[in-house]
C-alpha cells in the first residue's frame, strides 16, 4: 500500500448511493474482461445529478466524454457514501476510474467491506466535513501513515479517523490476501 | 444473558455463549445466496482466489436464483445467466433454480422464503442488499458483496462486526388503510437513510405480530434503506406455520432478552398513523399521501421484493376492483408463485388476475424487473422525465431507469388509488 497518495479532488454530496455510482443497467458488463470492464471505468459516478456533481458548483463529469479515466483520483463525499444495493461493481467501477482514495463523513455497510475486502478503494472517514471545505480540481495530498489530508491549494491541513481494524486488510491486497497471511485459507 | 435477538444468533453462530456490540467475530454460514448479476463475478473471483482446486464449502448451503435480468435481449445479460447454468451443471447445484424452466422462481428474497430456506435461529448472507428480507423469520441475514461471497463459497466462513440494535415497536393494529410499507417509510424518515448504519432494526409490537410473513417481510426488507445490516423479527406461531408447509428442516426460536441493552427504542401508535409516500429522491423524503395528493403520474407500478408478494396484489386489488386505470399501471408478481396465485385467489369470485386486466393493468412476468431500471428493454422502465409511483424500496436518481425520472414509494393501497386516479390519491378515498 502507498504511503502517501497524491491527487486531484472531486466533491461530492450527502447520499451518494450506488446507483448513482454506477447505474443498474451497465453491471452487465465483465469485471474479468480487460477491455469490456473498462465500462465501468466510463460509467463511473455517471448518474449524480449534474449540478451536484463536481461541488461546489456542479456541472462537472467525473469522466470526461470519450474517457475510460478520471483526471480526478480522491473523492471527497459526504455522509453515507456508498448507500443502496451491495454491488461490488460500485467500488469496482472508482477503482476501474481511477480514484485511488473516498474520504467521507460516514460510509454504508456493504459499501465500505467490499471497498476494503475487494481491496478496490480507501474508504477513509474524515474527522469533520470536508465537502464543503475542499473545491472541484483542489490539489490534495493524503498521507496513509500521519492519517492526514493537506489541501494544497488552500493550503489547509485535515485529520482523518485511523483506518483501524482494516488496515491489515487493505495492506495485505484484499481479504483473501490477509486469510492467507493469516493462515486462515490455504 | 442481556443479549438482543441479533447478538444470540450471532453468538451461537460464532460458537460463542456471549457477543456485543463492536465485537468483530467470525460466523459460520448457514445458507449462501446468490443470483444473475453478482453470482457471475462472485464464482469469478471464488475461482481466481482458490485456483483449479476450488471447492464449494456446501453445495447444499448454496442457492442461486436468477431474477434481475431475465426477459431482455441484452447479450451480456444473457451471458450472466448462462454462466449460472453452466456453473449449476459443472458442480451439481441442485438449488439452483434455472430461467425457461418450471423451477424458475423469481425474484430472491421472495424464493428464499417460499422454498423453505428462511429457518428461524440461522444464518443467511446474500449478494444483493436486500437480503435483510428473510430477517422477517427470526433469523440473522444480510447483503454482501462479491468477495465476501467468494470468500464465504469456498470457507462457508465471514466476519462480521455485532450490531448495536434498535427497536421499533407498534402498538396496536393497523387499520384497513394502512400496510406494512407505510411504517417502515415512517420510519424512515424520523431516523433517514443512514440512521441505523452497520446496526440490527427489531421490529416489536402488536402491530408487527397481526400482520402475515409477506407483510413483515416489507419491515425486515426495508432495514437497508435505514443503513441497517439487518432487520429482524422474532418467529411466532405465524412464522412457524409459515415454514412448516414449505420445508421439513431443523430451526431454533430466539428471543431477545428482556433486559438486552438497545442503541433506541421507538414506540408508534399504530392507529394514528397515516398513509405515507417517500418523495423524489430518498426513501427518507417522506411525508403523508394527504400532503402530496393530487401530483400528477405518468405510471403507476406494483411489484418488487417489497411490493409483489401476494399480500400485496391483495391489497391492490381490493382498491382495483370494479374500476378503471388512467395512468398505465403495472403489475409484476415477484414469484411465479405469486404469478399463479393471482389466477387462484378471488375478491367476489373474480380472479386478482381479471380484476387487474379489467381495471386495464399490463401483467409483467416475475422478476426484478424495473425495480432497479434494467437493460433498456426492461418493461416498465421509467422513461424521460416521468413521474412515478411505485411499490418499490428505492428513488434515488435514476433508480428505476432514466436520471430525469421522479419516483414516489408507496403502499400497494395508495399506488392502486392513485392509479384509479392519475394523480397520487390517499387509499382512504376507496376504504
Amino acid at each position: 500500500m502507498e504511503k502517501i497518495v497524491n491527487g486531484k479532488a472531486f466533491v461530492l454530496g450527502n447520499n451518494i448511493d450506488t446507483d448513482q455510482i454506477i447505474p443498474a443497467e451497465h453491471l452487465v458488463y465483465s469485471l474479468s474482461d480487460p477491455e469490456e470492464s473498462k465500462m465501468y471505468g466510463k460509467y463511473a459516478l455517471s448518474s449524480v445529478p449534474m449540478e451536484k456533481s463536481g461541488l461546489p458548483n456542479g456541472g462537472i463529469k467525473y469522466i470526461a466524454a470519450d474517457k475510460f479515466e478520471t483526471e480526478f483520483s480522491i473523492i471527497i463525499g459526504g455522509a453515507n457514501f456508498g448507500c443502496g444495493s451491495s454491488r461490488e461493481h460500485a467500488p469496482f467501477a472508482l477503482q476501474k476510474a481511477g480514484t485511488k482514495v473516498v474520504v467521507a463523513e460516514s460510509y454504508a455497510r456493504i459499501f465500505f467491506r467490499n471497498a476494503v475486502d475487494g481491496g478496490f478503494v480507501i474508504p477513509y472517514e474524515s474527522v469533520e466535513k470536508l465537502n464543503d471545505k475542499i473545491k472541484t480540481g483542489d490539489e490534495i495530498k493524503i498521507d496513509l501513515e500521519k492519517n492526514v489530508l493537506e489541501n494544497l491549494t488552500m493550503n489547509e491541513e485535515y485529520k482523518l479517523k485511523p483506518l483501524g481494524d482494516i488496515l491489515p486488510i487493505l495492506e495485505a491486497g484484499n481479504l483473501f490476501e490477509y486469510a492467507r497471511q493469516t493462515d486462515m485459507i490455504a | 444473558m442481556k443479549m438482543t435477538i441479533t447478538e444470540k444468533i450471532l453468538a451461537k453462530s460464532a460458537g460463542k455463549t456471549f457477543v456485543e456490540p463492536g465485537q468483530n467475530i467470525w460466523l459460520n454460514v448457514d445458507v449462501l445466496m446468490t443470483h444473475d448479476v453478482c453470482g457471475p463475478p462472485t464464482i469469478e473471483i471464488w475461482k481466481r482466489e482458490f485456483g483449479e482446486a476450488a471447492k464449494i464449502w456446501d453445495k447444499n448451503k448454496l442457492v442461486i436464483f436468477p431474477d434481475h435480468y431475465i426477459f431482455t435481449k441484452n447479450p451480456q445479460a444473457n451471458r450472466n445467466v448462462s454462466l449460472l447454468r453452466e456453473f449449476a451443471n459443472e458442480y451439481g447445484i441442485e438449488n439452483y433454480y434455472d430461467v425457461g424452466t418450471d423451477r424458475y422462481k423469481g425474484v430472491c428474497h421472495l424464493a428464499l422464503a417460499e422454498e423453505g430456506y428462511n429457518l428461524p435461529g440461522t444464518v443467511l448472507f446474500g449478494t444483493d442488499s436486500h437480503t435483510c428480507t428473510s430477517g422477517a423469520f427470526g433469523m440473522f441475514s444480510t447483503g454482501v458483496g462479491n468477495t465476501d461471497a467468494a470468500f464465504i463459497l469456498g470457507t462457508g466462513k465471514i466476519w462480521e462486526k455485532v450490531p448495536e440494535s434498535m427497536k421499533f415497536i407498534f402498538e396496536g393494529e393497523l387499520p384497513p388503510y394502512l400496510m406494512a410499507k407505510d411504517l417502515i417509510l415512517r420510519i424512515l424518515g424520523d431516523i433517514t437513510t443512514d440512521g441505523a448504519t452497520y446496526r440490527a432494526l427489531e421490529f416489536d409490537g402488536e402491530g408487527v405480530f397481526s400482520l402475515p410473513m409477506t407483510e413483515r417481510m416489507t419491515l425486515t426488507n426495508m432495514a437497508i434503506e435505514a443503513g441497517g445490516m439487518n432487520g429482524i423479527i422474532a418467529a411466532d406461531v405465524i412464522t412457524e406455520a409459515y415454514v412448516k408447509e414449505r420445508t421439513d428442516k431443523e430451526y431454533e426460536i430466539f428471543h431477545s432478552d428482556a433486559d438486552a441493552k438497545y442503541h433506541s427504542i421507538r414506540k408508534y401508535k399504530t392507529p394514528e398513523l397515516e398513509p405515507v409516500v417517500a418523495k423524489p429522491h430518498s426513501p427518507d423524503n417522506v411525508s403523508t399521501v394527504r400532503s402530496v395528493a393530487g401530483t400528477k403520474l405518468t405510471k403507476c407500478y406494483i411489484g418488487s421484493c417489497t411490493g409483489g408478494k401476494l399480500s400485496d396484489f391483495q391489497a391492490a386489488a381490493k382498491i382495483l376492483f370494479g374500476n378503471q386505470v388512467k395512468t398505465s399501471t403495472f403489475i409484476v408478481p415477484a414469484s411465479t408463485e405469486v404469478q399463479r396465485a393471482l389466477d387462484e385467489e378471488t375478491i367476489s369470485g373474480i380472479s386478482l388476475k381479471d380484476i387487474f386486466e379489467k381495471a386495464g393493468c399490463i401483467i409483467a412476468e416475475s422478476s426484478c424487473a424495473a425495480c432497479l431500471g434494467g437493460p433498456m428493454d426492461t418493461i416498465g422502465r421509467a422513461q424521460d422525465n416521468e413521474v412515478v409511483i411505485s411499490t418499490t424500496n428505492r428513488n434515488f436518481p435514476g433508480r428505476m431507469g432514466s436520471r430525469k425520472s421522479e419516483v414516489y414509494l408507496a403502499s400497494p393501497l395508495t399506488v392502486a388509488a392513485s392509479a384509479i386516479k392519475g394523480v397520487i390519491t390517499d387509499p382512504r378515498e376507496f376504504l
